[in-house]
């Protein structure tokens, strides 16, 4: 298992556009993924779920992976970050 | 059996009810016995498996033959359809409670609705909509109700629903839509504005219509009455296909002259233009005989998107649309958002009354950024055609003014970086507010043109919500009241040797047409399918009949009046004729 903390940086945070980005980049991998806002934890494919967390821009969450392509959905995520989920 | 509405968009047409039901369905079993539970889950396998196929052949067809933003649409409804949580939250529904599928959707999709709509934010809200879009769908598959799919109708019909939203239309398979009748709305409603610029007729204000009748039904309606009459009897039914046949003849007729110039018996002329929203509603306009553009809507660029249209995009329209026309005029009206037209990136704030409240110039003078940003790909568009800028709501001399200096602002910014634009370009307001039309001579000084946009005039000044079926009969362009508006508008634009157009509905009205001309309006702007008629009109009167007709019904008391008389007169002139 793995887990990182990101600080989402981009302007409309993970919703609208970025949220779907982010929730088809989790979907193609096979690992189970959550994300992590304070109390809350969801998994990072329900776009329903993530899209009710309301993350705005500089909120901080913990992305966990558990499984065997575990690596390389979180170096996506990160990556995906990273480029402000294209926005 | 006659139903009396609202005449929302002129013509006749007969055929096969096709309801659009956008309420919930109807579902009979809540609960189902242990043994058929297996059925159940596998009943919600097959309803995702053909929901996900339509999903992804309604993505395919909207971006083959619309545009690509209006298929993102269908991208996220299937995200939404095949979200795990989602789906795992309808399977325990069903195993743990015995629910039937249908049910266990229905409930966890009011869960969702629940959290979503509590959110302080319109994003959310209209994701609210578009999962309980989704919901319905899958329902509707689940219990072997045939989806009404819009785009994929495939035989001719009459649209029969509760309301018609824009994305309802811009999905629908024009070419065999006959008609639309709705329970809501009026003559200035979406569905009325969509129906005038297909050219079909629509009937509207019909209270419960959508629940009173049903699928294949035989119709007539009659968007010139107001009239829709359901399984008409043989009498109804060949006296109307006699009336459908007149009216193709007569529209066949008025095509033939479209293309030629609105010139009235004494050599008066007068440009007759087309409303559009998008670029491309210019080949309607043009088909139909339009002299130019006499309003953009540029909203339209606006609600197409996720996000604001960004200074490029906005430029590639306007400049499309100038390229087009050729250099014919293009008047384009600045941002006129608020009012019953959000943006899902645009909070706007709950208000008591929208329509008076914070909506077009009040917003972009308060958003300096989103108007200079149009107003800068208006400019640079300007380069490249004949381009006109409006813009809409002022309510006096003191917003003219602002809006001119932020233009000013815009103008230097363009040359200090040695972009080209139309340094000559003429600037306008719509008149909408009676304190606009008013103070109209003061206005005239700071401006080269107006347009009156009757829609809103008419509801500010009688004081009608034109949504309200209660009420909207009192929204009358006829009344006197209004006439003398407008005469003033006009006079005042006169009197500083500037011109008066009209962009809104009244200007394609042929009641109205002859008072109109009278009345001096240099420039009628409307949706395209009413063009040739109202040229034609012009081109049977003198402008000294007209002139006496427009001062005839200045004297008249009532709205009931004008319009007898000038539909006598109208009637008077087209015998004279034969």
């Amino acid at each position: 298992m793995i887990s990182k903390v990101i600080t989402i940086t981009n302007q409309t945070g993970l919703h609208a556009r970025p949220a779907s980005v982010f929730v088809s980049t989790a979907s193609k991998f096979k690992s189970e993924l959550f994300i992590q806002k304070d109390a809350k934890k969801v998994n990072a494919k329900s776009i329903l779920a993530v899209l009710a967390l309301g993350i705005s821009k500089g909120t901080e969450i913990t992305l966990t992976a558990e499984g065997t392509d575990e690596e390389d959905a979180v170096a996506a995520i990160l990556a995906l970050a990273e480029a402000n989920f294209n926005e | 059996m006659i139903y009396n509405g609202i005449a929302g968009s002129e013509g006749i047409a007969a055929g096969k009810a096709y309801i659009i039901k956008n309420s919930q369905t109807e579902i009979d079993t809540i609960a189902v016995a242990s043994d058929a539970i297996e059925t159940e889950l596998d009943k919600l396998s097959e309803g995702i498996e053909l929901s996900r196929v339509q999903l992804i052949r309604l993505k395919e067809k909207v971006e083959k033959e619309l545009d690509e933003s209006k298929a993102q649409i269908f991208e996220a409804h299937r995200m939404m359809l095949e979200d795990p949580e989602f789906i795992e939250a309808v399977r325990d529904e069903i195993t743990t409670n015995s629910f039937s599928a249908a049910y266990a959707v229905k409930k966890v999709t009011e869960n969702y609705l629940t959290i979503f709509e509590q959110i302080e934010d319109d994003y959310m809200r209209e994701r609210a909509a578009d999962i309980k879009d989704v919901s319905s769908r899958l329902t509707r598959n689940i219990l072997g109700i045939s989806s009404w799919d819009l785009f994929s109708i495939g035989s001719p019909v009459i649209i029969v629903a509760h309301d018609l939203t824009p994305s309802d239309t811009a999905m629908m398979n024009k070419e065999y839509v006959l008609g639309f009748t709705t329970d809501v709305g009026g003559s200035t409603s979406h569905t009325a504005i969509m129906a005038r610029s297909l050219g079909i007729p629509a009937v509207l204000g019909l209270g419960h219509i959508s629940s009173e009748i049903k699928d294949g039904d035989d119709l007539i309606i009659d968007g010139i009455e107001g009239k829709l009459i359901v399984n008409p009897d043989k009498q109804q039914k060949e006296d109307y296909n006699r009336r459908i046949s007149e009216l193709q003849a007569r529209r066949k007729e008025l095509a033939k002259t479209a293309s030629l110039p609105a010139v009235t018996l004494d050599g008066k002329r007068v440009e007759i233009s087309c409303n559009i929203g998008m670029p491309d509603d210019i080949k309607h306009g043009e088909a139909n005989g339009a002299d130019g553009v006499g309003l953009f809507r540029t909203e339209f660029l606006y609600m197409n998107h996720h996000t604001l249209p960004t200074e490029d995009e906005q430029y590639e329209q306007y400049r499309k649309a100038a390229e087009l026309l050729q250099g014919k005029p293009l008047i384009v009206r600045t941002l006129d958002i608020g009012g019953d037209k959000k943006l899902p990136y645009l909070p706007i704030p709950e208000e008591l009354n929208p329509f008076l409240g914070w909506r077009a110039i009040r917003i972009c003078l308060e958003r300096r950024d989103i108007f200079k940003t149009q107003l800068r790909a208006i400019l640079r568009a300007s380069g490249h055609g004949n381009i006109f800028i409006m813009f809409p709501m002022i309510s006096g001399v003191g917003e003219v003014r602002e809006a001119k200096n932020v233009l000013e602002e815009t103008k230097e910014e363009l040359r200090k970086e040695q972009i080209p634009f139309d340094e000559s370009i003429r600037v306008g307001i719509m008149v909408e507010i009676p304190s606009a039309a008013m103070t109209a001579d003061a206005i005239a000084k700071e401006v080269d043109f107006f347009s009156i946009g009757t829609n809103d005039l008419c509801q500010y000044a009688l004081a009608v919500d034109r949504m309200n079926p209660k009420v909207a009969g009192l929204y009358q362009p006829l009344h006197p009241g209004i006439l003398r508006l407008i005469k003033n508008v006009i006079d005042a634009s006169h009197k500083h040797g500037k011109f008066t157009g009209m962009c809104g509905e009244m200007a394609g009205t042929e009641e109205a047409c002859i008072v109109l001309l009278g009345l001096g309006l240099d420039e009628f702007s409307m949706s395209a399918a009413a063009i040739p008629n109202i040229k034609n009109i012009v081109r049977t009167v003198t402008l000294k009949q007209a002139e006496e007709i427009a001062n005839q019904a200045l004297e008249l008391a009532t709205p009931e009046e004008v319009l007898e008389f000038s539909r006598n007169k109208l009637n008077e002139i087209r015998r004279d004729l034969l």
